[in-house]
């Protein structure tokens, strides 16, 4: 019996070999020309492209934001998607970053960059194998000559989303979700606590981690959870888990318009996340500029100034991170007050701290 | 029509149909097939990089379907493959971070380690269903759960907060120079050897031992073995400790293979999940976990390229794969309209 099934998987694999191979040495002649005529013109145009990690590009958050910034620049210098202009792969488990990274660099891409802390290992793998690939990495560093890092001071952000929720929070009881504890979340949280702390020090702050970034339906149950205790400002710093957040935001404020429920966004402006019906419950949204951090790279490395082996931080003195337009949601003398403290944070008269005390 | 010929024409006509399948989803999708399928061999043979980085897909799989048909064959449906080999890739990595040895003590010792921590994973559930029937399936996924966020809290203990392990020392590694600069830097590790003895001491175990012989019989029939003198209980146990180690050796792989870290996870890895349809593509014996094994390392490993040579988006490229396992694994059906095709004819005659 054994034998005989040993047997059937053997023809399969063989049947498979071949068939496949057809395919496989017709295809290759004509995407070999076509690959030929584009290969002279690569010697002369700039190319780059980016890996997602598992996020996937339209995360509504910095693997999209990477992408926009690396279409943007795309468009700005007459490049095409594809090979000699600009790309994407998307990985869909750890495993996958190291193949994509690579199979990048054989296409000849100038400069690679690897979106997200969970890329730090893939990366600093890949540099060591190729050295004359120029990658980049956000959120995370990695110490090679031929590598560069983006870091952003998220901490910065947050403060100023922690003093607006602070200023405008009526129970004065205001929720925090985090998806997974890591360095890039805490300072988040650091900062949003700092904020709220800096205005009003008996603000309550309900914290929670979801553990995950993919989980809308966690965040939902939490964001229930906090504002039935009687928060009435979440900030979440959780992805697409943030996502349940608005859900559960929208639903109260759809049973009761007249309710006191805000959400506060992150990394992209999440504004139309909010809308529902004719209200949005978005208060505004802590902008990381990760397009601009992609598009700033890709420019010096066009000009042959690509920032090896440097590690580039991004802050509000260089608006890397920002607060959104909150569309009115902010009263303006409010405003004015946010822009104060900004401005003492700018001029480094407030630090604030990267992690919790 | 003979039985040797239908053994050969049902998995070339399986494979044939869902390829068929699989182009005419590119092809309604506005995709071209050929270059998908294309981009899908090169992926999987194209070059030394490709082929090394396909068997090291495969060998976490080989491991992940042992322990699946393990369980299987003693009559339990072990679904926490996934936390047994979480939890093995948390210790494999941990003993590689810890401790520097000389290799070959602090290799063994790591995967030494892989191994009791998936089977103490196995343990658990084997314990609650031998000694108070509590069903090993709903045990084994919750199992999942807590391995998953038991491991990612003692990374952060591990790690001082951060969110990975260091890297392993050299000396706990299963990569080697040889094998790297035979397929250009890939991750192809010594690991697949280690995978491939375990399918021997799977054969062996079920088929040359008296343990295999009752467990095999605990899974055809408990009462009937318990009626001939064989202790039941201990066997259960038996047989999801050794499939919790075939799952810990799985995440050994990963830590000391391919990784060489453990980072804190928002997610299941899936291996263990997959690991299910191999066993059972395999029909559950050691070659055909090997089979199954193989089928789906390739097909995943090879769909990374075609979003990158044929610019297929990667969400059709998971349906087609998806499709041409639908159909080997469908293989009874074809068997089945064939049988009666062929008896049409001696009718007709």
């Amino acid at each position: 019996m054994t034998k005989r099934k040993f047997g059937l998987g053997l023809s399969l694999m063989l049947a498979a070999g071949t068939m496949l191979a057809a395919c496989g040495s017709e295809e290759d002649t004509s995407t070999g020309e076509t690959g030929g005529g584009e290969g002279t013109e690569e010697t002369s145009d700039f190319s780059v492209a980016m890996v997602t990690d598992v996020g996937g590009v339209d995360d509504k958050s910095f693997n999209q934001s990477a992408w926009e910034g690396i279409q943007q620049f795309g468009e700005e210098n007459g490049l095409e998607k594809g090979d000699g202009g600009f790309d994407y792969l998307q990985s869909a488990s750890d495993a996958d970053y190291n193949t994509n990274l690579n199979n990048l660099i054989r296409r000849d891409f100038d400069v690679v960059f690897g979106i997200g802390f969970l890329m730090e290992g893939a990366v600093a793998e890949i540099a060591e194998q190729q050295p004359e690939a120029q990658i980049a990495i956000i959120d995370a560093v990695v110490d090679a000559p031929n590598v560069a890092s983006v870091l952003f001071k998220e901490q910065e952000g947050a403060f100023l989303a922690g003093v607006a929720a602070a200023l405008m929070t009526e129970t004065n009881k205001i929720g925090f979700v985090g998806g997974m504890e890591i360095p890039v979340i805490e300072r988040f949280e650091a900062g949003f606590l700092e904020g709220v702390a800096t205005v009003d020090d008996s603000i309550e702050v309900d914290v929670q981690y979801t553990g995950a970034f993919d989980k809308a339906e966690l965040g939902k149950t939490t964001a229930n959870r906090m504002y039935s205790a009687g928060a009435d400002i979440i900030f979440h710093a959780a992805g697409g888990t943030g996502n349940g957040v608005f859900t559960e935001a929208k639903e109260r404020k759809e049973a009761d318009p007249e309710a006191n429920i805000w959400v506060i966004g992150v990394d992209a402006d999440q504004y139309d996340e909010g809308q529902t019906g004719d209200a949005n419950v978005t208060l505004t949204s802590v902008l990381k500029r990760v397009d601009t951090a992609v598009k700033n790279i890709s420019e010096q490395a066009m000009a042959g100034d690509f920032p090896g082996g440097e590690t580039i931080t991004y802050g509000l003195s260089d608006e890397g991170v920002a607060l959104a337009d909150s569309r009115g949601a902010i009263p303006e003398d409010k405003m004015a007050q946010i822009e104060e403290y900004k401005q003492q944070v700018v001029d480094g008269e407030i630090t604030v701290p990267e992690t919790v005390e | 029509m003979s039985n040797r010929t239908t053994n050969l024409l049902v998995p070339i006509i399986s494979v044939i149909l869902g390829l068929l399948v699989g182009a005419v989803i590119m092809l309604v999708s506005g995709y071209n097939p050929l270059e998908g399928y294309a981009a899908l061999w090169n992926g999987i043979f194209g070059d030394m990089y490709t082929i090394g980085e396909t068997i090291r897909q495969i060998t976490p799989y080989l491991l992940a379907g042992l322990a699946v048909a393990f369980a299987f064959r003693s009559g339990l449906f072990n679904i926490g493959v996934e936390g047994q080999l979480i939890v093995g890739w948390f210790a494999a990595a941990y003993v590689g971070v810890a401790v520097e040895l000389p290799k070959i003590i602090h290799l063994p010792l790591a995967i030494i380690a892989a191994a009791a921590a998936g089977a103490l994973w196995g343990f658990v559930p084997g314990l609650l269903k031998a000694k108070f029937h509590v069903h090993e399936v709903i045990v084994t996924i919750m199992m999942n759960y807590i391995a998953l966020h038991v491991t990612n809290a003692l990374i952060r203990t591990v790690s001082g907060g951060g969110d990975r392990t260091e890297s392993i020392f050299a000396s706990a590694s299963l990569r080697s120079d040889f094998l790297e600069n035979l397929t250009e830097f890939s991750r192809l590790h010594l690991g697949i050897i280690l995978a491939l003895i375990m399918v021997g001491v799977m054969w062996f175990i079920l088929e040359k031992t008296t343990l295999g012989f009752e467990l095999k019989a605990v899974g055809f029939n408990k009462n009937a073995s318990q009626y001939s003198g064989m202790n039941v209980n201990k066997n259960i146990i038996l047989a999801m400790v050794i499939s919790g180690a075939f799952a810990g050796l799985g995440g050994a792989m990963e830590a000391l293979g391919t990784f060489e870290y453990v980072s804190s996870k928002g997610g299941f890895t899936g291996i263990g999940f997959d690991g299910i349809a191999v066993a059972l593509l395999g029909m559950n014996t050691p070659l055909g976990v090997i089979f199954g094994a193989t089928l789906f390392g390739s097909l995943k490993y090879g769909a990374l390229n075609m979003p990158n040579a044929a610019g297929i988006p990667i969400e059709i490229v998971e349906i087609v794969i998806a499709v041409i396992i639908f159909f080997v694994a469908s293989g009874y059906i074809i068997r089945l309209l064939l049988l009666r095709a062929s008896a049409k004819k001696k009718e007709a005659k």
